[in-house]
């Protein structure tokens, strides 16, 4: 080891890290997991998250041997099944929403944006100019001027109506041919489907422009419109939110993008083929792609979950979920909106925003009462997101809680506004039930310890 | 009380002008909105920017940001105790809390600004 480190950097003793035995180990990451808060335990209402239950029938088929001892580096001829799923996976997404070609390597929804905005920019390039601007709604998720930023693009600003939908008049003024594209989110994140939408996209088509629609929100549409249908053409659609793949922690993310025909030839390589003998293989000539955004093709063991929900619900079942998603946040918007200010009128579709305006005359925020809820044992919902919204609540309940499980929420978010009337203080110091109490997210923000030492 | 010897955007940076030197910051209603501040991202000296172009961010336990000049001009001095001291924004807005210097390209500019008594009816039309 000397021979090519330098001897200051070599360690002359052990490090002193702790010596445990197996059961001690055991127990503490079993204890861990007691404290934590997840799917398998109760409603997780974050908006615009699609916290739906994931089901275990997904982890079984994900287990089998073939998949799991299975490799992209082992010749095509041996991997023909896995080829077969992802292209599989590929045609179901294209069929449901409306378009003609997809790539699954895109890890996440972000990573996704990322890919289709480049893929606009080639787009643009092949026709001689990449355009300067993109424009996108002021209720946009932070990461679609990240996306677009990081792709060369400048952001302009579109303002929302006072129905919470893009304001048409403001958004024709902005069109022009300096613009690549608008992303916008549909149905957007106020939960609002935008009903102008055909007309956004004919707008942006007859200065040669294209339409990113951003996916966050296709759980409530599955069935019932496709964007390909009302002009989108570029979408990243969020294998964990709507089709049943774990978030975060759970697993890996992915998130595949849909195009038009026109930008087929713009798709991160390696596609999926096939060949004239009907052989599935890598196909990685492909002289106009933007190149290649995640080893392999992305995450296998996602794509395999999301097609195991889709094939177990089929198309009727999937259009049963989009309208029990739509009825589970309507409820809950008939059952809260006499308590907790509504936003905007507009109707609500998957997911309902309401704002903490009459509770914050007694000095009662949203963190507030997002903290409360976790008293009462449920997960709290997206809270000021929204940015539009002031003390924005948003609440995303999904098809897979049952008429009880909503009431439970109902009757708790009904509590806190009565706590919040008449005993303020309970709400806001809670949460009182936790092993740890209110925690000081600024002091956490501001002076940072991210790195364990020995005391 | 909103202090009157300064001028604010719409987008909530107040403006305060001596000779042709300007100290710009956010104002108290921009800081109780925004929540505890933990980061702010300043420009370098020397740097120019036109009248209504971003010149950094603000980040809080809710969201970042972005600032908007009021004026245009040349950044001559910024504030450095922010860096270890975010928390200032939210103490003192008008004072400590202050972000950046600049140099006034022009003088005659501030037409589009409000004086604070109008900026106090803005933010209340807003509530309402």
């Amino acid at each position: 080891m000397s021979e090519i480190l330098d001897a200051n950097l070599l360690r002359e003793d052990l490090p002193g890290m702790s010596e445990l035995s197996e059961v001690d180990v055991v127990r503490h990451f079993t204890r861990l997991s007691t404290w934590n808060y997840h799917i398998d335990l109760g409603l997780y209402p974050l908006g615009s998250c699609t916290m739906k239950y994931n089901p275990k029938i997904n982890e079984r088929i994900a287990r089998l041997q073939g998949f799991t001892l299975a490799h992209p580096y082992l010749p095509a001829a041996d991997i023909q099944g896995a080829l077969e799923i992802q292209k599989a996976l590929e045609t179901c997404l294209a069929e449901i929403s409306g378009m003609d070609a997809v790539t699954l390597q895109p890890a996440a929804g972000a990573h996704g944006e990322l890919t289709g905005i480049l893929m606009i920019r080639a787009y643009h390039e092949s026709r001689g100019h990449p355009r300067k601007k993109i424009l996108i709604p002021d209720s946009a998720h932070g990461t679609n001027p990240a996306s677009a930023a990081i792709s060369g693009y400048v952001i302009e600003t579109v303002p929302s109506n006072i129905r919470g939908t893009v304001d048409l008049g403001r958004l024709a003024a902005s069109v022009n041919e300096d613009v690549a594209a608008i992303m916008i989110t549909n149905p957007n994140t106020l939960g609002i489907f935008e009903s102008d939408i055909a007309k956004i996209s004919e707008l942006l088509h007859s200065r040669g422009a294209l339409v990113y629609m951003d996916g966050a929100n296709l759980n409530a549409m599955m069935g019932i419109t496709r964007p390909g249908d009302f002009g989108v053409d570029v979408l990243h659609i969020n294998l964990h939110k709507t089709f049943t793949t774990p978030h975060g922690g759970g697993g890996p993310g992915a998130g595949p993008v849909a195009v038009k025909k026109m930008l087929e030839p713009f798709l991160p390589y390696p596609v999926v083929a096939k060949t004239a003998e009907g052989a599935y293989f890598f196909e990685y000539e492909r002289p106009q792609s933007i190149g290649k955004i995640k080893a392999y093709n992305g995450h296998f063991g996602m794509h395999l979950r999301a097609l195991c929900y889709i094939l177990a619900n089929g198309a009727e079942g999937l259009k049963e979920a989009s309208e029990i998603a739509v009825l589970n946040a309507n409820y809950i918007r008939a059952k809260l909106k006499d308590t907790y200010a509504l936003a905007y009128e507009s109707p609500s579709l998957h997911e309902v925003v309401f704002s903490d305006r009459l509770q914050a005359r007694k000095d009662v925020h949203v963190w507030d009462i997002g903290k409360r809820l976790i008293d009462y044992g449920f997960h709290p919902p997206t809270v000021s997101f929204p940015l539009i919204v002031p003390g924005a609540i948003m609440i995303e309940p999904t098809e897979t809680e049952s008429k009880q499980e909503l009431d439970g929420f109902i009757e708790a978010m009904l509590a806190i506004a009565r706590e919040a009337d008449e005993t303020p203080e309970t709400v806001k110091t809670a949460p009182h039930t936790t092993r740890v109490g209110r925690i000081d997210e600024a002091a956490a923000a501001r002076r940072p310890v991210l790195r364990w030492k020995p005391e | 009380m909103t202090p009157d010897d300064l001028l604010f955007t719409k987008e909530h940076e107040w403006l305060r002008i001596v000779g042709e030197a300007g100290t710009i910051g956010i104002s108290d209603h921009a800081q109780k909105e925004l929540g505890d501040i933990v980061y702010v991202e300043l420009p370098k000296p020397g740097m120019k920017f036109n009248s209504g172009e971003p010149f950094g961010s603000v980040e809080s336990v809710k969201a970042v940001s972005e600032l908007f000049i009021p004026v245009s001009g040349e950044v001559i001095e910024i504030n450095e105790d922010l860096g270890a001291a975010p928390e200032k924004i939210n103490e003192d807005p008008y004072g400590a809390g202050w972000m950046i210097r600049i140099r006034l390209s022009n003088t005659d500019e501030t037409g589009d600004l409000m004086s604070a008594e109008e900026y106090d009816e803005y933010i209340q039309e807003a509530a309402e």
